[in-house]
């Protein structure tokens, strides 16, 4: 290993999800096989087509503290909170530059969103327009910038070597750990906390996405209506959260003794170039990007045990990433345990890349892959094995794990952790 | 609508900064200084002002607003331009 090559460990998780207010209860959630899903009970909702969401199951106003909430977009009012407990899963009890903590020169933030405070902008919008110039907030721009939370973690931990926001839809989540992990490995820094979060449950962003016919309108039957690889799929349920990691060069780890949940072993990316929002039906630029990540990182196909699928429950998305991985790891896709959480959290947009690195994560370390719900018939274009219903065990050894996620504009990002 | 008193602009003024900035009422006093003592930065001033000019029937250019620096400059201001 020299200077510009630092192996990159995960010691620290966080997260606000559907399915619960911190990780341990989200992982608990999904090895439950529980659906956060829930129907939209606000007025706005009733001339909606689609009229079901993923809500998170604690509200953030319930955690901070009001004069702080509203000068803060829900987006980065859910960062702060993933933020907040995987620097403390870390080990971390002050700010960069106090004590036993992190130098602030040596620590980064990436936060993504895909959307950014579109909840904040649009609620100014009906401020002005029904009551004027003078009463739009001074907190709006601020509020509303995409780079919003990674700007308000950086300066909540004292992050001085840089505070980045990577924009690539629902890949912005997996874009902005993938990014965290290179600026550890080339000597940036020793210390970065990364994920994804949204916060875009608001009638326009959902009339928007319903008339693109991108989401799934089963507003009867809203904890089953997500239901990725099942034959009835019909689009993607839109959820909303936060899920953030502490990354960190595995020598800063060791020299303090920190608990290290995996190796963060890199990434693999690459762009459609196709269509810009249908995904390239054969997965070529999905297949690129695990090429990529393969030639790139010493990881090996024969130690990839799990996937952690984009699988929105798209009827094209599905298929074309399980066409990809069978085209790039042939037969060593039948030793991968395939999940998709998107069947219990929603669609998260760019918060997905977050919490599914965290459910990533927390696989390695349980030796545990969870399960996908709602399969009730498996489409027979799924050639790889998907777990179903229940949570299904990892293997013994040294072990790998491929958090995936796709973005409008033909975005993908594929992100590789091992066991230490 | 009858002037406002002293009395009455500064415990209003206190209901104002305790919802902009959650300092409790009893904190905001005629010598403190929005941004070094009570947590109102330049943007939050800005919402101060408006929930100000709204409440006490007053208008506050924003070329006033920079003199205002505690809460005591506030009250003076605000008693010598409410419209009565």
């Amino acid at each position: 290993m020299n200077a510009t090559n630092h192996t990159v460990v995960v010691t620290g998780i966080g997260a606000t999800t559907p399915l619960g207010g911190d990780s341990a209860s989200t992982w608990e959630g999904l090895l439950a096989g529980r659906s956060g899903v829930g129907h939209l009970t606000e007025d706005w909702a009733a001339q909606l087509p689609v009229r079901i969401a993923a809500r998170v199951a604690v509200e953030p106003e319930e955690v901070i503290p009001r004069p702080r909430a509203r000068k803060m977009d829900r987006s980065a009012q859910f960062a702060l909170i993933a933020a907040l407990e995987a620097w403390a899963d870390a080990g971390f009890t002050g700010k960069a530059g106090e004590e036993g903590s992190v130098a602030p020169e040596r620590l980064g933030t990436v936060v993504a969103s895909g959307i950014g405070g579109v909840t904040t902008l649009l609620g100014q919008y009906d401020v002005l327009r029904d009551q004027g110039v003078r009463k739009v907030s001074p907190h709006t721009v601020p509020m509303l910038m995409p780079n919003s939370p990674s700007a308000n973690v950086g300066i909540e931990f004292n992050a001085r070597a840089g505070v980045h926001t990577p924009v690539s839809a629902c890949a912005s989540g997996n874009e902005a750990i993938g990014y965290a992990v290179e600026m550890i490995r080339t000597g940036r820094a020793d210390v970065v906390v990364a994920g994804g979060t949204e916060a875009a449950i608001h009638p326009l962003p959902i009339a928007a996405f319903a008339n693109m016919m991108a989401m799934s309108k089963n507003n009867d039957d809203p904890q089953g209506a997500s239901r990725p690889f099942d034959v009835d799929r019909n689009g993607f349920v839109l959820g909303e959260g936060a899920g953030i990691v502490v990354l960190e060069s595995a020598e800063h780890a060791a020299a303090r003794g920190a608990r290290v949940y995996c190796e963060a072993v890199g990434q693999g990316l690459s762009a459609d170039a196709h269509h810009i929002v249908q995904p390239e039906p054969t997965g070529r630029g999905i297949s690129a990007a695990l090429t990529n990540l393969l030639a790139l990182t010493d990881l090996k196909p024969a130690e990839v045990v799990h996937v952690n699928a984009h699988a929105t429950s798209t009827p094209q998305g599905d298929v074309a990433e399980v066409k990809a991985l069978r085209g790039v790891f042939g037969d060593d896709v039948d030793h991968m345990a395939i999940s998709a959480t998107k069947s219990m959290t929603g669609h998260l947009l760019g918060g997905a890349g977050g919490i599914e690195t965290v459910a990533s994560v927390l696989a390695l370390y349980h030796r545990v892959a969870p399960p996908t719900i709602n399969v009730d018939n498996l489409d027979p274009a799924i050639d790889a094995d998907v777990v179903l219903d229940k949570p299904r065990e990892l293997p013994a050894g040294p072990i790998a794990a491929l958090n995936n996620s796709f973005g409008f504009g033909g975005h993908n990002v594929v992100l590789a952790f091992r066991t230490i | 609508m009858a002037a406002n008193t002293k009395e009455e602009i500064l415990t209003g003024l206190a209901e104002i900064v305790n919802e902009i900035a959650g300092i409790p009422t009893e904190d905001v006093e005629l010598d403190k200084s929005f941004t070094d003592d009570l947590d109102v930065d330049s943007l939050s001033m800005v919402e101060v002002v408006v929930a100000a000019e709204e409440r006490f029937s007053v208008k506050i250019p924003d070329d006033d607003v920079k003199n205002l620096k505690t809460v005591g400059d506030a009250v003076s201001y605000i008693l010598e331009h409410q419209e009565d």
